[in-house]
């Protein structure tokens, strides 16, 4: 309950202040929590890429996010764009993952005439 | 070519063929045909090469030196003073590798033989010490290599027919193994000729040796190789004891030998026979003089004098008391004080040591019958041509340097042997035995001529004897061939089946007992035993306190002549006396009978001198050492004077009729008693034998002999052997096994240490790392799900951990 609380206060608390960096933040968490969720709940395996996706683009908008000039320090000589430019990288990355994962998906189809992640059990210990 | 490079070329030649047949048939023995059947041909080959090197080498010897009777005059100075001019121009020979005196005729006392000597290769030099194989060729080798090959050969193609019985697998009835069964074993054929071939060549080793310390190696070769064919069946019992004890008891001659090759060592500083020339400390050849040069120096005419190396070794005491520039000139007169004499004759008396136990001379004679147990050709290359001629071989080629109290030595020792060996064989009913005793009685005959001054006449017989003695082995091979038995008892009448080996064996006979026409023809043994009889004669006047030798030979003789007719009559004349062996009887095959017939001409032959006066007599004259040629008188050992007749006196009257008619008469006794024996049966052997009871079964059990060395030393050395024996299991064994316990008790502790905490430890490690393995691969469940799950629960864990105990740094 306490711990509840403790969430819940400043969160709700930015609801009334006007949008900042803090804002961006949040939505990054309920975006990087909503893939997670997504990525250990779903049983089909293209939704667990979904998730996947989800997860990236939470800590992209962070990213993002935290590359707000308002958080440039005094006299910074970035170009204060390193925020985006790691965004670019992630997104880069995201679809080169997806091609493969989606690849493995193909196979695992192939194989087992399904995508049910629960089936893919073969490395059990 | 020169003869003084063809010579040692073509001798060294033919001494290396068997050589190189036994290195063959040692590595590709088993692979030559059928069991090897083909070693055979590989050794045939070897000593056939040999003979027809060794008969290059005498032809060419022929055409330099012819021979001729007369030879005692000084008609060979020519020859050799022409030989001495060919030296000078022979590079590799240097100086001293030709004749070994220095000028034939040059001193009064006569000239010297004509002989080659040179070095092939230098084993070792250091000090005083000069190790070589070098050669030294005369007449007297080119003549013992011819008999030695030919005889070999001969023997090799009979062996070839007599051992077809290795040639598969043996069933040996004379072993019996612990199961009952009687032994069976692969045949060893290659195995035999590899042995026959190392002895072949070890023998004409020491014919051809250059130098003393040579003729030991080869010496003991021989030794060796009469051990490995002795002993040649040696799963039997009888064999390896044999081949055991004809091994130990020449070891114990060959003690004696080393003895006498220390003291020339010692006092000459050289074992060479000739002079020989080395390397100076100025680099250029000096000439070293050999053994014969330092006792008959040509200075003083040949005659022996006591070297004088020996003289200051013996006065070595006044030699450190007196300065060293005057001892040159006092040795004379410490000479004539009689200093050194005893080492001379202490090194003679230890060479024939080594001569005594090689050539089966009393007191070591008991190996040579107990040679028997080999198989038939070995006893007929060791008893003729091999082995046995080695030792009166070397107290011939070594007869310089002997003194006349060793001569008188050599000449007791041969006839005691002679005596005792012609007795036991009187009586001997194992074929194979009487031949070896009469082969030990007649080295005591060559041992008696040597030693009464016949040099000629002991080297003549042991050439004659070696013809008609191996003639006989192979004919005795025959019959038990034929009869598959030894004992004499069981054949008789083989006359009819058997006649070529019959006959052949009656040549031998005549032989061996010097049958002929006196003063006109004889049998090889006519001549050389006559030469003996004489020179005992000859030696018996001079000497009246020594007649004995004389009635020694005479006697011998007349026994010879019973015994080898007894042999003769028992085996070949009347009615067979046991029809299971008579039946079984045949001749034997052609491969057999032939080295018989070409042995039995030569058994006639050997002994004749051509009328252009060729002949072996004469051709060993040649050979002569100098200053043998006169009689010389000396002795000292035994307290009186001794005078060695010279030997060409002996061919005179009255010495050669009376020794002819001597010959002739014993030994027509000895048939005649033999015949009347076994063959007209006037006398009857069994009540003979029955009147001398005692003296028969003295014989029988060959003086007791066997008995007296067990009782001497063989008991003595088991018993030496008891108490050592004792000693190493009671006080040894059990403090060696005392520490092999405690080592032990000590390792049981370490090792329960190691097994309870050492691998405790590992093992627990291990376990404990299994079972974590084992609960964590619970959490690989294979859900992605689940791992997604347990990565978000694990970081947010982190996240917790981190804030709630590591505040501090993290606010720092």
């Amino acid at each position: 309950m306490t711990l509840g609380l403790a969430v819940a206060t400043p969160v709700f608390g930015l609801i009334t202040q006007p949008v900042s960096v803090a804002h961006y933040l949040v939505v990054g968490a309920i975006m990087f929590v909503c893939g997670i969720v997504c990525m250990a709940m779903k049983r089909n395996a293209l939704g667990v890429l979904m998730g996947i996706e989800l997860v990236l683009n939470g800590a992209n908008v962070n990213f993002v996010a935290f590359a707000s000039p308002y958080l440039q320090g005094e006299g910074s000589r970035s170009l204060g764009l390193d925020g985006q430019v790691i965004a670019l990288f992630v997104i880069l990355l995201a679809a080169a993952e997806a091609a493969v994962a989606l690849a493995i998906t193909l196979n695992f189809y192939n194989n087992h005439a399904t995508v049910d992640v629960d089936r893919a059990d073969d490395l059990k210990g | 070519m020169d003869l003084s490079t063809q010579l040692p070329q073509l001798l060294g030649l033919a001494w290396l063929m068997p050589l190189a047949s036994f290195v063959l048939i040692l590595f590709f023995g088993p692979k030559m045909g059928h069991h090897g059947r083909n070693a055979a041909w590989v050794a045939t080959a070897a000593i056939v090469t040999s003979l027809v090197l060794s008969l290059v080498a005498f032809v060419s010897w022929l055409g330099a030196h012819p021979v001729s009777a007369g030879h005692h005059g000084g008609d060979h100075g020519a020859a050799h003073a022409e030989d001495h001019a060919d030296a000078a121009g022979h590079v590799a020979g240097e100086h001293g590798s030709d004749a070994w005196h220095a000028a034939g005729g040059h001193a009064a006392a006569g000239h010297g033989p004509i002989a080659y000597s040179g070095d092939w290769y230098t084993l070792y030099e250091g000090g005083r010490l000069r190790l070589s194989i070098g050669w030294y060729i005369d007449s007297l080798t080119i003549l013992m290599f011819v008999v030695v090959t030919f005889i070999a050969t001969c023997i090799h193609v009979y062996a070839s027919g007599y051992m077809h019985d290795e040639l598969h697998d043996v069933t040996d009835h004379e072993v019996t193994l612990t199961d009952g069964h009687h032994l069976h074993r692969p045949g060893r054929f290659p195995r035999f000729f590899q042995a026959l071939s190392l002895f072949c060549f070890s023998m004409l080793g020491i014919v051809i040796a250059g130098n003393l310390a040579m003729v030991f190696i080869f010496w003991e070769l021989v030794g060796i190789c009469s051990w490995f064919l002795i002993g040649f069946y040696y799963e039997r019992k009888s064999a390896s004891n044999a081949a055991n004890k004809a091994f130990i008891v020449n070891r114990v001659g060959d003690f004696g030998m080393l003895i006498g090759l220390m003291a020339l060592w010692g006092a000459l500083g050289t074992l060479q026979f000739a002079d020989s020339s080395v390397p100076g400390a100025d680099g250029h050849a000096v000439t070293k003089p050999g053994l014969f040069s330092l006792v008959r120096p040509a200075d003083h005419g040949h005659a022996l004098r006591v070297p004088d190396g020996m003289v200051e070794f013996a006065a070595a005491e006044k030699v450190a008391h007196t300065p060293p520039a005057e001892v040159a000139g006092k040795v004379d007169a410490w000479r004539a004080e009689g200093f050194g004499r005893w080492l001379l004759f202490i090194a003679g008396v230890g060479i024939f040591c080594g001569c005594v136990g090689k050539s089966a001379q009393f007191p070591l004679f008991v190996w040579l019958p107990d040679a028997m147990e080999g198989p038939t050709p070995v006893s007929a290359l060791v008893h003729s041509a091999t082995m046995v001629a080695a030792g009166v071989y070397l107290v011939g080629r070594f007869f310089p340097v002997l003194t006349p109290d060793v001569l008188l030595v050599i000449a007791y020792v041969g006839a005691i042997t002679l005596f005792i060996a012609a007795t036991i064989a009187l009586v001997a009913n194992d074929i194979k035995r009487v031949l070896a005793y009469s082969t030990v009685s007649q080295l005591g005959y060559m041992m008696l001529a040597l030693g009464v001054g016949g040099w000629a006449a002991g080297l003549f017989h042991l050439v004659t004897h070696a013809f008609f003695k191996s003639l006989l082995f192979l004919c005795s091979g025959s019959v038990i061939h034929a009869c598959h038995t030894n004992d004499m008892r069981k054949m008789g009448g083989l006359a009819r089946v058997m006649p070529y080996t019959a006959g052949t064996m009656l040549v031998g006979c005549l032989a061996i007992i010097g049958a002929g026409i006196p003063f006109v023809i004889g049998l090889s043994g006519y001549y050389s035993k006559d030469s003996i009889l004489a020179q005992a004669l000859s030696f018996a006047q001079a000497n009246p306190r020594h007649t004995i030798l004389f009635y020694a030979v005479a006697g011998g003789a007349a026994l010879t002549a019973f015994y080898m007719f007894r042999l003769w009559f028992m085996t070949f004349a009347g009615e067979p006396r046991d029809h299971h062996v008579a039946e079984h009887a045949h001749e034997s095959p052609q491969v057999m009978v032939m080295p018989l017939l070409v042995l039995a001409v030569l058994a006639v032959v050997a002994g004749w001198t051509l009328p252009g006066g060729f002949g072996i007599a004469n051709l060993l004259e040649q050979s002569r050492p100098a200053g043998t040629v006169e009689t010389a008188v000396g002795g000292f050992a035994f307290g009186q004077t001794l005078t060695i007749p010279a030997e060409h006196l002996s061919h005179g009257e009255p010495f050669h009729s009376t020794a002819t008619w001597t010959a002739f008469a014993t030994a027509l006794g000895g048939v005649l008693l033999a015949a009347a024996m076994y063959v007209w049966r006037v006398i009857s052997p069994a009540a003979v034998a029955a009147m001398f009871r005692p003296v028969y079964s003295f014989l029988a059990n060959r003086w007791y002999f066997d008995e007296l060395y067990h009782a001497l030393f063989v008991v003595p050395a088991h018993g030496l052997a008891a108490v050592a024996s004792g000693i190493d299991q009671g006080l040894i064994d059990p403090f060696i096994n005392f520490l092999a316990w405690t080592t032990r008790q000590v390792a049981g502790i370490d090792a329960w240490i190691d097994r309870t905490f050492v691998d405790g430890l590992v093992n627990a490690t291990a376990n404990a790392t299994w079972t974590l393995g084992n609960e964590l691969k619970r959490l690989q469940t294979g859900s992605l799900r689940q791992y997604v799950t347990f990565i978000v629960v694990g970081t947010v864990a982190l996240f917790v951990i981190a804030s709630l105990f590591f505040r501090q740094a993290l606010a720092g």
